[in-house]
């Protein structure tokens, strides 16, 4: 177990080691074909992470393209509901394709682009990534697959036409239990098959190393900015750091920033389905054990057989039965906190905002937003919660309004 | 010695090479595997590759996919698959069982207990596909110390400074995937892999097996002239899936694929 001591130590912006470890999680699992692509990647992100003309690039993509830096929003009327902490929302939601996915899918693009790749890959559960690949795609003129679960295609099939719109071929995936992580088996398969031309960005901080470092630092965008904003709009940082954990990378986007400001507590918000006693969710972190799937060691949904669970979440964006290891070591070492709220918390947390503020959040976002709630009713006005308001909830009111037999 | 390399020593002898099958544990169902295991040596198999199903397969196509969900619908797990070895050596102490599956249910387990396990059952080889050697320092030593070879897999995209590591961490033989891609895949240029396969034994003095889009006796021939081992999984599971409504006949259409590849690899001979 961790102790205060060794959590006094760790200066977190040093992480993942260079073989892509942070502690006993990440590293690199994957069949031997796609170890030598791996290297690749890695050797390409290194040159042009510290390439300035990459960066300018990149920095002008999000302001331009994607409408940088998204506001942080003081939500007056929620918090003043809640009755305790401040609640303010980093505004992801109102991005370029309405989520904070597209942060990573710019970057990783313009990597594909520098590395002379024509032809891109992505795996989506939501949609959301889908859609952002499919949107840079269309932009730099890229070839774009996007493997997507049968199960998925049904729940957002909005988002599948808007795909299609950009031009991108979406492919069904019928193995195993037909959601994200099988999507994201595919998407292995054609890269393995298709390394020489093909580019595979991978939408959240999971996958093997370099993965879960570059998806994160494309989302610290998200940190750095609420640094300045909440320093300018509040005169101090945040208390406390609230977002929900799919794979991870709209948490991380927002933590890893304030990772080493020890005093502000940070808490990630995993998907409780039914609950957690019925063993029908998909947290992870809260209720799972170590593994290792899709090319990283992290917690994981499995059986006591070692086979991945199906998981169960209202939201398809945090289905998935594994989650980023950097996240795995957070918890380890105690740095973060993380718990889930269940599909009827996050639907209350939905109609909540949209109602008082007049902000719909995706079903994801909801989840941080039900948790926030709860953590601002123990603490005083004076604290401030800054909640990562990761996407917007127009892809999900057909799923809201079935739930209450309302045919949109 | 161990018996992997006793069997291809012996092969060398008479001047003959091996044929590996590979067949899913479990697949149709569990009882069926054990005989078919015996019904494979019969038919001219020398080395046992034997998988261990996954709900998550990166690596494999769609055959081997298949496969491995038949064989969760019976909830095959890593121990049932350890304990169809040791029922299988009750009737052959001879022909070498590797292990092929993916790291999870390994870790699940422990790796502690899955080497005393595998030890106990007589289990010869272990090869983890998405277990490089860089993540397998620990693993390997454990094996090791329970006579247990590690084979690992060299692709064409691996470097001949990968190579070297690879060969670092191997034991028994070395797997060469013929290809870019995953099972089931059925270009196999043999022209390259003979390129590869010099830079391959330039680097290591262990026996190389190749495998991925061998599927008939000709492939099998053909690549029997250059390497030490002939590995063919899809093209039986194909014969499985077809049959596995009668363990008869599908044991002999098995049967038949291999006794044609090792007639046609002996003719060489
Ligand atoms: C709006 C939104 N938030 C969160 C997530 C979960 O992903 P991650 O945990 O990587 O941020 C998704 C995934 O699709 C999403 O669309």
């Amino acid at each position: 177990m961790p102790t205060a001591d060794n959590e006094q130590v760790i200066d977190y912006s040093k992480y993942p080691d260079e073989r892509g470890h942070f502690g006993r999680f990440g590293g690199l699992f994957v069949a031997e074909t796609l170890m030598e692509p791996l290297q690749e990647l890695r050797e390409a992100y290194e040159k042009y992470s510290q390439d300035e003309d990459f960066l300018k690039e990149f920095d002008a993509d999000l302001k331009h393209y994607v409408g940088r830096p998204s506001p942080v929003y003081f939500a007056e009327r929620l918090s003043g509901k809640v009755g305790g902490a401040q609640i303010w929302l980093k505004r992801e939601d109102l991005n370029h394709t309405g989520a904070h996915k597209v942060n990573n899918t710019i970057g990783q693009a313009l990597l594909a682009r520098r590395m002379g790749k024509t032809r891109i890959i992505a795996e989506t559960g939501a949609g959301q990534h889908g859609v952002a690949s499919a949107t840079v795609a269309a932009r730099l003129g890229l070839e774009c697959v996007v493997y997507m679960g049968e199960e998925d295609i049904k729940r957002q099939t909005a988002n599948v036409y808007r795909m299609k719109l950009l031009g991108a071929e979406v492919v069904p995936v019928t193995s195993g239990s037909k959601t994200l992580k099988d999507a994201l088996n595919e998407a292995m398969r054609d890269w393995v098959t298709n390394i020489d031309d093909t580019f595979y960005i991978i939408g959240t901080v999971a996958g093997p190393h370099p993965y879960p470092a570059i998806v994160r630092d494309f989302q610290s965008i998200i940190g750095r900015e609420a640094r300045d904003q909440m320093l300018e709009a509040a005169g101090r940082l945040p208390d406390a750091l609230v977002a929900c954990v799919g794979g991870g990378s709209n948490a991380i986007g927002l933590f890893h920033e304030f990772l080493n400001d020890k005093e502000i507590e940070i808490y990630g918000v995993e998907g409780g389905g039914y609950g957690i006693e019925t063993g029908r969710h998909a947290a992870p972190l809260t209720a799972g054990k170590s593994g290792v799937l899709h090319g990283n060691r992290t917690y994981l949904m499995s059986d006591d057989d070692g086979q991945i669970i199906e998981t169960h979440c209202i939201s398809a964006g945090l289905d998935y039965p594994g989650v980023g290891p950097e996240h795995a070591w957070l918890k380890e070492t105690g740095r973060a906190n993380y718990s889930s709220v269940t599909d009827e918390e996050a639907l209350q947390a939905f109609h909540e905002l949209t109602r008082i503020e007049g902000i719909i959040p995706a079903l994801e976002s909801s989840h941080a937003l039900a948790y926030a709630t709860k953590l601002a009713a123990q603490k005083s006005p004076d604290d401030i919660i800054l909640v990562n308001l990761s996407g917007r909830g127009d892809k999900d009111i057909h799923t809201v309004a079935e739930l209450e037999g309302i045919k949109v | 010695m161990s018996r992997i390399s006793k069997t291809f020593e012996l092969l060398k002898q008479q001047n003959k090479k091996a044929l590996i099958p590979f067949v899913t544990a479990g697949d149709p169902q569990p009882g069926f595997t054990v005989p078919l295991m015996h019904d494979m040596v019969s038919a001219g198999a020398s080395i046992i590759e034997l998988g261990v199903p996954f709900s998550d397969p990166m690596a494999d196509g769609p055959v081997i996919q298949a496969a491995d969900e038949r064989a969760l619908e019976h909830h095959v797990s890593l121990s049932d698959v350890i304990a169809m070895v040791k029922a299988f050596r009750e009737g052959d102490e001879n022909t070498p069982v590797v292990l092929m599956g993916y790291l999870n249910p390994i870790e699940i387990m422990g790796y502690q207990r899955f080497a005393e396990l595998s030890a106990d059952a007589g289990i010869d080889g272990v090869l983890i596909v998405d277990m490089p050697p860089e993540e397998a320092t620990e693993f390997t030593a454990l094996m090791t110390q329970h006579e247990i070879n590690t084979i690992f897999l060299i692709s064409p995209t691996t470097s001949a400074g990968r190579i070297e590591k690879i060969n670092k961490y191997a034991s028994g033989y070395l797997y060469y995937v013929s290809l870019k891609g995953v099972t089931g895949a059925n270009t196999l240029d043999i022209d390259s892999v003979t390129e590869k396969l010099q830079q391959i034994r330039a680097i290591t003095g262990l026996p190389v097996g190749v495998g991925f889009g061998i599927k008939d006796g000709e492939t099998a021939q053909a690549v029997s002239r250059v390497a030490d081992a002939v590995v063919v999984g899809s093209a039986l599971v194909n014969q499985v899936a077809e049959h596995q409504n009668n363990q008869q006949i599908m044991n002999k259409k098995v049967s038949d694929v291999l006794s044609d590849m090792r007639n046609m690899m002996d003719d060489l001979a």
